[in-house]
């Protein structure tokens, strides 16, 4: 197992301890882990297992259930685009299309090939005045439009690029 | 855990103590910080404010026990205004002006003129119509409400537990607490007539007594938060704005019922109202108002705070208490009901947000003054989120038993851009589609029912005459096809179908036959599914049903929905472009095209099927299509 792994195995130990490692806080347990690392590893999920004391099975039929909850990497930014009925009717709908050809992704694909952003949608942000909304790392943009949208991410691009470079 | 220091005589001491440092507050700015605000950039707005007078040389407050002295500013973070599409919103007090879009741009100006030299800056007032209004409660959207739950939103600071004393917060409580038996407090309620405002409209009295009478060593009382209905934010607005009427409604419950653990459920996309009501409860803890034997009472009560993980179904009874107990979040056959084996098989008041939020005036007020408001089995009133094609979106709450028209045209200030109002989506993915003849329909929990629609959480998305309604019942029908749990077979299979042939309908794909299928699927699915989401998923559908079947049938029989394939087009050849090689009409399919070698070509508009290949093959660009009038 890599250092990283290693890390972040400790960190879900703590996280756990700090939730007196109850079982009823095992949603609690698996949002804050996730805050952190923004998914959950089959090792995290196997240590809570073992630290609540409940089968494999058991973690996982949560951690499957809640739409939060996300078994694979993400990007560095998570995208959101509000796909709420107010969002709906004032057109949502292309901007996260146009999302996803910027990003290039295919099929069932949700994360760009540079690792930096996960695109997702969101049944209400509860910025319904502000339609369409959309989040960029929980930040609430209003007013969006897809080109509005696409400029947001290749500034970020950018700056991840002069940061890199 | 040690007794609460606070006794009923401090309590009654820092009630006068906060009520006169609010009264002392000579000068007061407050920035809206609501989730609409905020993403408007009200934060950069407030740290400049803080900034720019700190510069000047002012003495900036922004705790109500900070002592400012002369001519200090008092500068707040407030609850969401509702009117989110005129924000960011900065409020100046006592001078009551109202500022709207305030940006960074206009701070020095406000500092300068207005703070300074309570001078009035026009451009920044609310115009509508060549009016200008200063006052907030002048404004059209505001003046036609009655707000009882919304009452401090935006006009105190929703951070700070003394001003929310200092308003009359928890003397209700307190009343409860030592004035009255847990038997007087749930009969108030119930005189008062409250009905559960989560959607279902069950009266919260008859819920408070079944619990009280039930025996057991733990008895709990839980919020819903788990505001889950795409289109609506009312309770967000609560929860943000004023956190503590929440936490009160709560703790009254608790009296009323001998419960002693509170859970507050609230839905993951709400960071802002988590972090407000955990402030509400630290603060409140810190102050003696929640924890063991709280001012000398002999009455503990403690509060937890879920956060939900996305799953709407969360949202109804038995499937938030699995939740909680941090479970899949599956409802269970009932009875039975939550009120004899809730959270943890106990007995459990759940209400929603707004139910527990209207408590403490009615305990305050009495149960007549509520009754006063709103309908006659309706009593009080109810908040809305105003959202979609109208003017002005935002937060409306009105007394129970306003008309439709009066809530999208006055209040809402109608259609936007000047088009025809269509139809209005009320409570969200349960409710159904309100067409223009039930615009003078009052709106209550009875009225709509009548009428296929429920009252809900309280979502209004207006749509106006460009909607297509078949893609709105397919909108909401993907939604709960994926929000199904999973557990029982008619919500799980019969909605996936549902959706399939609602998608093949738009696509124009669909037959005459669809329409009934989908007609006895949802008959079926509401029938025998296992809780409130399956048996109210296909009212969307049954309700564009019924009221635009003309629109179902232009996708099934003329293939063409004027509102999602645009108008109709047909293709036509340009005399003076077509040299007449003739490639068009060897490529035609159904031999729509005729016409002699080198001379213009024409179509024949009742064979040709719109496939485009004659457009392909043409070699001049002669061949286009026309759209039609009409």
């Amino acid at each position: 197992m890599d250092a990283a792994k290693e890390a972040m195995l400790r960190r879900a130990e703590e996280i756990i301890d700090s939730y007196g490692c109850k079982r009823e806080n095992i949603i609690a347990i698996m949002q804050d882990v996730q805050a952190e690392y923004k998914y959950l590893s089959q090792e995290v999920l196997e240590k809570i297992a073992e630290k609540l004391n409940i089968g494999v099975a058991k973690v996982y039929s949560v951690a499957t259930f809640y739409e939060n909850f996300s078994l694979e990497a993400k990007g560095k930014y998570i995208v959101k685009v509000c796909n709420g009925t107010a969002c709906h009717v004032r057109k949502s709908q292309p901007i996260y299309d146009g999302l996803r050809e910027y990003l290039g992704l295919q099929g069932k694909q949700k994360t760009s090939a540079d690792q930096l952003f996960t695109l997702e949608t969101v049944a209400c942000l509860g910025a319904c005045s502000l339609a369409p909304a959309m989040t960029i790392n929980d930040e609430v943009h209003a007013k969006m439009t897809p080109d509005a949208a696409i400029n947001l991410l290749e500034e970020i691009r950018r700056k991840e690029a002069a940061q890199n470079a | 855990m040690p007794d609460c220091t606070l006794t009923r005589a401090q309590f009654h001491m820092l009630q006068t103590e906060s009520r006169d440092l609010l009264a002392a507050q000579k000068l007061k700015v407050l920035v809206c910080a609501g989730t609409g605000c905020v993403a408007n950039g009200s934060m950069k707005v407030y740290d400049y404010l803080k900034s720019a007078c700190e510069a000047r040389g002012l003495n900036v407050c922004v705790a109500l026990r900070e002592e400012g002295g002369e001519g200090s500013v008092h500068l707040k973070k407030s609850g969401c205004h509702g009117f989110c599409e005129i924000g960011p919103l900065v409020s100046i007090e006592p001078l009551d002006i109202l500022y709207t879009h305030v940006h960074v741009e206009d701070c020095d100006e406000i500092i300068d003129k207005t703070i300074l030299g309570g001078e009035v800056i026009e451009r920044l007032l609310y115009h509508k119509d060549g009016e200008v209004y200063q006052k907030r409660d002048d404004i059209p959207f505001y003046k036609l409400q009655h707000r009882i739950v919304l009452k401090n939103s935006g006009k105190s600071d929703a951070e700070e537990i003394l001003e929310y004393i200092a308003l009359g917060g928890y003397a209700a409580f307190e009343k409860a607490l030592f004035e009255m038996t847990g038997e007087e407090v749930c009969k108030t309620i119930s005189d008062s007539g409250l009905r559960g405002r989560g959607g279902g409209g069950f009266p919260a009295g008859r819920k408070w007594e079944s619990v009280r009478r039930n025996v057991s060593d733990v008895k709990y009382i839980v919020c819903n938060g788990d505001e889950g209905d795409p289109g609506a934010f009312m309770d967000q607005g609560v929860m943000e704005g004023n956190p503590h009427s929440v936490i009160e409604g709560m703790l009254i419950a608790g009296v009323a019922t001998g419960a002693t653990e509170g859970y507050i459920y609230v839905r993951a996309e709400y960071p802002l109202a988590v972090k407000r009501l955990r402030i509400a409860i630290a603060k409140a803890e810190e102050l003696g108002l929640l924890g063991d034997n709280i001012m000398g009472s002999g009455f503990n009560f403690h509060m937890h705070i879920n956060r939900g993980a996305g799953a709407f179904v969360c949202g109804e009874g038995s499937a938030l208490t699995s939740s909680i107990e941090g479970k899949r979040g599956m409802p269970r056959v009932k009875p039975p009901r939550t009120v004899d084996h809730g959270l943890w098989g106990k007995p459990t008041v759940l209400n929603n947000v707004e139910t527990y939020a209207n408590v403490p005036q009615i305990v305050l007020n009495g149960a007549d003054w509520y009754r006063s408001i709103g309908t006659e089995k309706s009593p009080g009133t109810k908040t809305f989120a105003l959202t979609g094609n109208v003017v002005n979106t935002g937060l409306v709450e009105v007394p129970m038993g306003t008309t439709l028209r009066q809530v999208i045209f006055d209040i809402g200030g109608g259609i936007k851009d000047g088009k025809k109002f269509k139809a209005v989506q009320i409570g969200g993915p349960s409710g159904g589609c309100l067409t223009e003849e039930h615009l003078d329909l009052p709106m209550d929990f009875d009225s709509l029912k009548k009428v296929g629609a429920i009252i809900g959480s309280g979502g209004l998305v207006v749509m106006d005459e460009d909607t297509c309604m078949v893609e709105v019942a397919r909108f909401f029908m993907n939604f709960t096809q994926n929000e199904s749990c999973g557990k029982c077979v008619p919500c799980r299979e019969g909605t996936k179908r549902m959706l399939e042939i609602l998608e093949r309908i738009i696509h124009n794909e669909g037959s005459l036959e669809d329409l009934d299928t989908l007609q006895s699927l949802a008959e079926t699915i509401t029938e025998a599914s296992l809780c409130g989401l399956g048996q109210t998923a296909c009212k969307p559908v049954l309700s564009t049903l019924k009221y635009f079947r003309n629109e179902y049938l232009a996708h099934v029989v003329d293939k063409h929905c004027p509102h999602c394939n645009g108008r109709k087009r047909h293709l036509e050849i340009n005399p003076t472009l077509c040299r007449g090689c003739g490639k068009c009409k060897r490529n035609c399919p159904m031999e729509a095209i005729s016409g002699e070698l080198r001379q213009p070509h024409t179509i024949d508009v009742t064979k040709c099927i719109h496939c485009g290949a004659c457009w392909g093959a043409c070699p001049f660009g002669a061949i286009d299509a026309i759209e039609e009038e009409g």
